[in-house]
């Protein structure tokens, strides 16, 4: 090989390495400019209000009032029904998935479950206004008032639109997510985990109970931390059912509004400044709880992926 | 004793069964009542006419598809190359660095953030300096969901290369660079088109994004820079319209909107299958 050409095939490695390089900081790049550019434009709203934006319990924008409780409270209750009903069944369904079905329904019924996740959220928000919310209002919701009437969470009129209908088109959409990673670290778990208690005489559901749950414990709590991520800042499907209207009432039926929706739904009618700059204010709070929960997940999931680390089995 | 452990163990098991029919009712219930109402609502003047007035009946939402076709390709444009050469600086330069855990790190942070959030900061940063709700705009939020996607799944890929294939490409004298570009990439593409058509299927239903940096448009956009229809906030400012005539077409939408997303992942997997065999 002559010198020259070898100076030319240098050279294309080395815009090749210096390209990629460029992409790759660039990813790190967006993720600070997007808090940067969100903080930015929040500034005057955090000047203004400082830490009574978050505990203000008033979204006026007519007499520039703005408090945010009532979009954190929706957001939070939502997301709880969500992972009451979610983390359950999820798991469930990661359990039936890897230790009990045969290899051609694990297929078929991991693919199904998937595509639970590639439904457009729009679609679900749709599917919410015709169906769910009415399905709520006429049987739902006065069969709970008949028997859990004496509860505060179930009074009140049964109008479909609110907080229980949100929560539960989230406790669908978050499903798949917690199943996924679920399955992904119970298949983490090694085989000789299960043979050993299963040569100890242990039944199916013990061998996952002593074997398999406590090995895949912190990567659960992990997905179970995705979905609730996923659930705190998805957008359309709660807009379009939670009733938007920024209210704080115990009730589960009462119509709410979730931190997300009233982004989607003020941001293009912010009249003035300071109003959009309280809207980049909730966004802001939703970036920064969303990306502490992320990390969080990630480490616990990692921690697992990992392998074993010693014999401390229980 | 024993017949007790058993029963439990029959009882759980049963539980877990229930939980998975359980998870599979929305799925079918969803996908039956898109496919009954969309069927009824959908004919040949959806895929080829404009919008109605509101309140009458007819029209299409053949703006909206071509719409959502090209701020999805928008996206590829800019997502595709950026997600695969990221990926490609993390399995094949630089594995372990601080550089790679950050980076990785940012690529999880960006999965994770809600879709709303990059519609927020590309319109103060792109919307509000240009003046106008654009197509542009649309198109770059939309590329900015993919970037973490493709880099998440590239990656994958790349990792399953073996070893041995890149030593076979040194000990050949090939350059590193042309090592990947020859050797390491084709034998991974097929896996990487799969994770691109699954980013591609995801993005493809995003309305949050779209809200405010592409907006909507009842009629057609004459170029990128002006505010250009998507099929999903079609359906969404149909879906909460107050006429049943829009109602019928939100669920046509949806009904398109469904088969794309479904046939993209199905002929990903499709893909995917025929790879391993």
């Amino acid at each position: 090989m002559s010198k020259k050409n070898k100076f030319k095939t240098s050279i294309g490695d080395q815009t090749l390495r210096i390209l990629t390089l460029l992409m790759a900081i660039s990813v790190v790049v967006l993720m600070v400019w997007m808090g940067w550019e969100m903080f930015h434009a929040a500034r005057p709203s955090i000047q203004k209000f400082g830490f009574g934006f978050i505990t203000g319990r008033v979204w006026d924008p007519v007499k520039e009032q703005f408090g945010a409780l009532p979009f954190i409270y929706g957001t939070i209750v939502t997301s709880l029904i969500a992972l009451l009903l979610a983390a359950p069944i999820g798991l469930g369904v990661a359990i039936f998935l890897n230790e009990m079905a045969i290899s051609k329904v694990r297929t078929v019924v991991g693919f199904l479950v998937e595509m639970l996740a590639a439904i457009p959220s729009v679609v679900y928000g749709l599917w919410g206004i015709f169906v769910l919310a009415p399905w709520l209002r006429e049987t739902v919701q006065p069969g709970l008032a008949k028997w859990l009437g004496f509860l505060p969470l179930f009074q009140g009129t049964p109008v479909g639109f609110g907080m229980l209908a949100g929560g539960l088109i989230l406790a669908v959409m978050i499903l798949p997510t917690i199943a996924a990673i679920s399955r992904e670290v119970m298949a983490a778990v090694p085989n000789m985990q299960r043979e050993a208690a299963l040569a100890l005489g242990a039944t199916k559901w013990e061998m996952i109970r002593l074997a398999v749950l406590p090995y895949a414990k912190s990567g659960i709590m992990g997905g179970i931390m995705l979905g609730l991520g996923r659930a705190l800042g998805e957008t359309m499907a709660v807009t379009m059912v939670i009733g938007n209207r920024p209210d704080i009432l115990p009730s589960l039926f009462a119509p709410a509004y979730s931190m997300a929706a009233v982004i989607a739904n003020e941001f293009t009618e912010a009249t003035y400044d300071l109003y959009l700059s309280a809207l980049v204010e909730i966004g802001l709070i939703l970036f920064g709880i969303t990306l502490i929960l992320n990390v969080f997940a990630r480490l616990l999931i990692w921690s697992v992926a990992q392998g074993p680390k010693g014999g401390n089995l229980v | 004793m024993k017949s007790l452990r058993k029963s439990v163990n029959w009882i759980m098991l049963s539980i877990f069964i229930f939980a998975t029919i359980i998870a599979l009712i929305p799925l079918f219930g969803v996908l039956g009542y898109v496919v009954e109402h969309g069927f009824r609502a959908l004919s040949l003047d959806f895929f080829l006419n404009l919008p109605k007035a509101m309140g009458l009946s007819g029209g299409g939402m053949a703006n909206a598809i071509v719409g959502t076709l090209i701020m999805v390709l928008i996206a590829s444009l800019i997502g595709i190359p950026i997600g695969i050469l990221a990926a490609i600086y993390l399995t094949e330069y630089d594995r372990h660095s601080w550089l790679s855990v950050g980076v990785r790190f940012a690529t999880d942070v960006l999965t994770g953030i809600p879709s709303i959030i990059v519609g927020i900061v590309i319109y103060t940063a792109v919307v509000l300096k240009m003046g106008n709700f654009s197509a542009l705009a649309g198109g770059l939020a939309l590329a900015i969901i993919m970037i973490p996607l493709i880099i998440r799944s590239t990656e994958e890929m790349l990792k399953l290369v073996s070893h041995s294939i890149r030593e076979a490409g040194y000990a050949l004298g090939i350059s590193k660079g042309k090592t990947i570009l020859r050797i390491i990439l084709p034998t991974a593409a097929k896996g990487i088109i799969t994770g691109a058509m699954l980013a591609v299927a995801r993005v493809a239903g995003e309305t949050a994004p779209l809200l405010f940096t592409a907006l909507g448009n009842q009629y057609w956009a004459r170029s990128l820079n002006e505010p250009m229809a998507s099929l999903p906030v079609q359906i969404f400012q149909y879906a909460t319209s107050p006429y049943k005539e829009w109602h019928q077409q939100a669920w046509a939408g949806s009904l398109v909107l469904i088969s794309l997303v479904i046939i993209l992942n199905l002929s990903a997997r499709f893909a995917f299958r025929s790879r391993s065999n």
